[in-house]
């Protein structure tokens, strides 16, 4: 953002020149205190050791990152292994994160077109309809999740009510009610950029792929979507990486099968049962590969535009 | 695909045999009536123009034929094939539409290829065929650029290649030139009209441009709120409009109030006040009394010293160039306005000037209502 603003500024005339240091100032700063210093911060703790109390001994060393890569037998003698403890838990988040996304998709796509074809004066109604949830606090409406799929909570009890089934279903505490939990969490950020992408859609183009032969599905698969495609992507970066490193859902939904980073991470910071480093290098980690995901979209993004 | 084909519609002899046929159409909107039962006959082969004022209802009709809208009532059969049930993308016609509606991400071969592509056209027919197209419509080099890369014209003759690659029988443009500027539009004028020749395809060519239906159309369906006034060729709707819609909507005229006494064999003898009477082309079943007639401002000449059949005062003279425009007050109060060629030897009017004119033999006609 800030790289297009300074080009563009440089083709437009000298008169500005001066102006846009001091109008991107604040921008920078924001930028700097409160991501690039909290993400620094996070890199050298990462190679430091920890304290035993919690907390930090300022010593350089790699011991975060052996640990989470690393096995090593108790006396410290067998030969080092591959520890896939962590990259379990790292695979898992991807997976829970990947499936949540989907299902986001699947279901947030018919509901921002829903909401993007109806009457214009009502679409402002629906968009804050789909809002009003986010003003209560995540961790209370997680709560409140764990409440409604208790063994014995209104779903299940609702569900045996019409007879559907005769026993309680097992929800909380597997990896179904964390799905649920993400995908509760984070739908609106799937439909939000969609619905804003369908919303400039023009529908003449559906018309003439009609008139052209094209058949409704054959409309969605040519026109739609690739027309709509930065909203869709858009929607699932939103819903992905939060989802990767979501800790409520998991915490509060799952149980201990359930594990994903987020708690991993969250629990590192806890009293001096964590580990500062550790924690700090798993996030970096985390980092990494969402950067990676973020660069990779890029690239594709600027090839398409030739 | 369930695409008519082409062959099942018949073959096309003559050049009478009906392409669209269009049987008491009636479309509602909620309450609002956008068409109130048109039939229309459109000819193999013809260029056939819908005419009328905004909100009449051309864009509706077009988009009845094309499948977009679901008449209310009545039927449209395509070449004797009643297609009332078939959705858009089963109908064998293609439409131009008025902001051309190509597709942002494809290229203009792949926007040229894509009907063809949809009808299952193999790869090397589609792409010998799109780049048949664009030579056509003189945009060769452009195949690789996206729609966003050309300028107005070039999209429009993107959109014209685009809708006539997977030779439909018959083509919907709908105000396909008002988005160009004058000179453009009328330089596409003249190509459209030879494109229609060359390849024999139906056109039904939407404006709400009088001088733009006249020059390009064999037939023309003069339409006012949902409903069609008057078919006819350029020239029977310009020089024998039925009524004073069609005559006021087409081209500049006189529309003067006149008494009119003995009507016969389509001859009236109408009384303009003021004026001596005058000899009227008159509908069959007029009936005598009040009514108007219409006099073009070009078939009005200066009697120059002969018998003159009217006179009136000059209030303003515009020069036009070519022509010379008078706008005159005849003794009752009514305007009349003049077109006189400017020749050489025509000396200007001057205004308040009491002058004599002649109107040429047949150029008085007696609308209905
Ligand atoms: N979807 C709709 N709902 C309600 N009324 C409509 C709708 N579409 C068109 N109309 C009305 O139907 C009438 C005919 O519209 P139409 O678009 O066919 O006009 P048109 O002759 O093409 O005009 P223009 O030259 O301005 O394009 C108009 O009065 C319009 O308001
Ligand atoms: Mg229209």
């Amino acid at each position: 953002m800030a790289a297009e603003a300074t080009s563009r500024s440089a083709r437009s005339g000298t008169g500005w020149q001066g102006l846009v240091l001091p109008l991107l100032l604040p921008s920078w700063l924001v930028i700097g205190i409160f991501m690039l210093v909290p993400v620094a911060l996070m890199a050298v703790y990462s190679f430091l050791t920890k304290d035993f109390r919690g907390g930090i001994v300022w010593q350089f060393s790699l011991d975060a990152y052996d640990q989470f890569f690393v096995e090593r037998g108790l006396f410290g003698d067998e030969p080092p292994l591959p520890n896939w403890t962590y990259i379990t838990i790292f695979w898992r988040s991807i997976w829970q994160a990947g499936l949540a996304t989907l299902l986001c998709l699947i279901i947030g796509f018919p509901t921002a077109w829903f909401i993007a074809t109806r009457n214009p004066r009502h679409r402002a109604l629906w968009v804050f309809l789909i809002t009003v949830p986010y003003w209560v606090n995540l961790l209370i409406r997680t709560v409140s999740m764990r409440f409604l799929l208790r063994d014995h909570g209104p779903f299940n009890e609702m569900l045996m009510a019409i007879g559907l089934i005769d026993s309680p279903l097992r929800i909380i505490n597997t990896d179904l009610a964390v799905q649920i939990g993400l995908f509760y969490s984070y739908l609106p950020f799937m439909v939000l950029p969609i619905y804003a992408a369908v919303e400039r859609y023009n529908f003449a183009l559906s018309e003439a792929a009609r008139d052209l032969y094209a058949g409704p599905w054959t409309v969605l698969r040519e026109i739609v979507l690739p027309t709509v495609k930065p909203g869709i992507v858009a929607g699932c970066i939103l819903v992905f990486v939060p989802s990767l490193g979501a800790f409520l859902a998991p915490d509060l939904l799952g149980g201990a099968r359930t594990y994903m980073i987020g708690s991993l991470i969250d629990e590192q910071f806890r009293g001096s049962a964590g580990n500062w480093p550790f924690g700090s290098a798993v996030a970096m980690i985390l980092l990494t590969m969402v950067l990676a995901v973020l660069l990779w979209q890029v690239r594709v993004a600027t090839r398409e535009k030739r | 695909m369930g695409l008519v084909q082409t062959e099942k519609l018949g073959n096309c002899g003559s050049l009478q045999r009906e392409a669209v046929g269009i049987k008491r159409v009636v479309k509602c909107y909620g309450s609002f009536e956008a068409l109130k039962g048109v039939s229309l006959s459109i000819a193999d082969n013809e260029f056939f123009t819908l005419l009328g004022p905004s909100g009449c209802g051309k864009t509706t009709l077009l988009r009845s034929i094309a499948g977009f809208e679901d008449v209310t009532e009545g039927e449209i059969a395509l070449y004797g094939l009643d297609i009332a049930a078939l959705p858009p993308e089963q109908r064998p016609v293609n439409t131009v539409f008025q902001q051309y509606a190509l597709f942002p991400h494809m290229s203009v071969r792949e926007n040229v290829a894509f009907g063809l592509r949809m009808k299952g056209v193999a790869q090397a027919e589609r792409q010998a065929r799109a780049a048949e197209m664009l030579e056509m419509v003189h945009l060769s080099e452009f195949g690789d650029r996206l729609p966003s890369q050309l300028s107005g014209g070039q999209q429009q003759r993107v959109a014209l290649a685009r809708a006539l690659a997977p030779r439909p029988r018959v083509l919907l443009l709908d105000e396909p030139l008002s988005a160009l500027d004058l000179k453009l539009r009328q330089a596409m004028r003249v190509e459209l009209k030879q494109l229609q020749e060359t390849t024999g395809i139906t056109f039904v060519f939407v404006t709400h441009d009088q001088e733009e239906a006249l020059a390009m159309s064999d037939r023309i369906a003069v339409m006012s709120a949902g409903e069609v006034q008057q078919v006819g060729d350029p020239r029977t709707i310009y020089e024998a409009p039925v009524n004073r819609f069609v005559a006021e909507f087409i081209g500049e005229t006189n529309v003067l109030p006149v008494t009119v006494s003995d009507v016969s064999a389509g001859r009236a003898r109408v009384a303009l006040a003021g004026c001596r009477d005058l000899i009227a082309q008159a509908p069959e079943d007029l009936s005598p009394g009040a009514h108007h007639v219409s006099i073009r401002p070009e078939r009005l000449s200066l009697a120059d010293g002969g018998e003159a059949d009217l006179t009136a005062r000059v209030e303003r003279v515009v020069y036009l160039g070519t022509d010379l425009q008078l706008l005159a007050c005849l003794p009752n109060g009514a305007s009349l306005t003049v077109r006189l060629q400017n020749t050489a030897r025509t000396s200007l009017p001057l205004q308040g000037q009491e002058l004599g004119f002649q109107i040429e033999e047949g150029a008085v006609r007696l609308l209905v209502d």
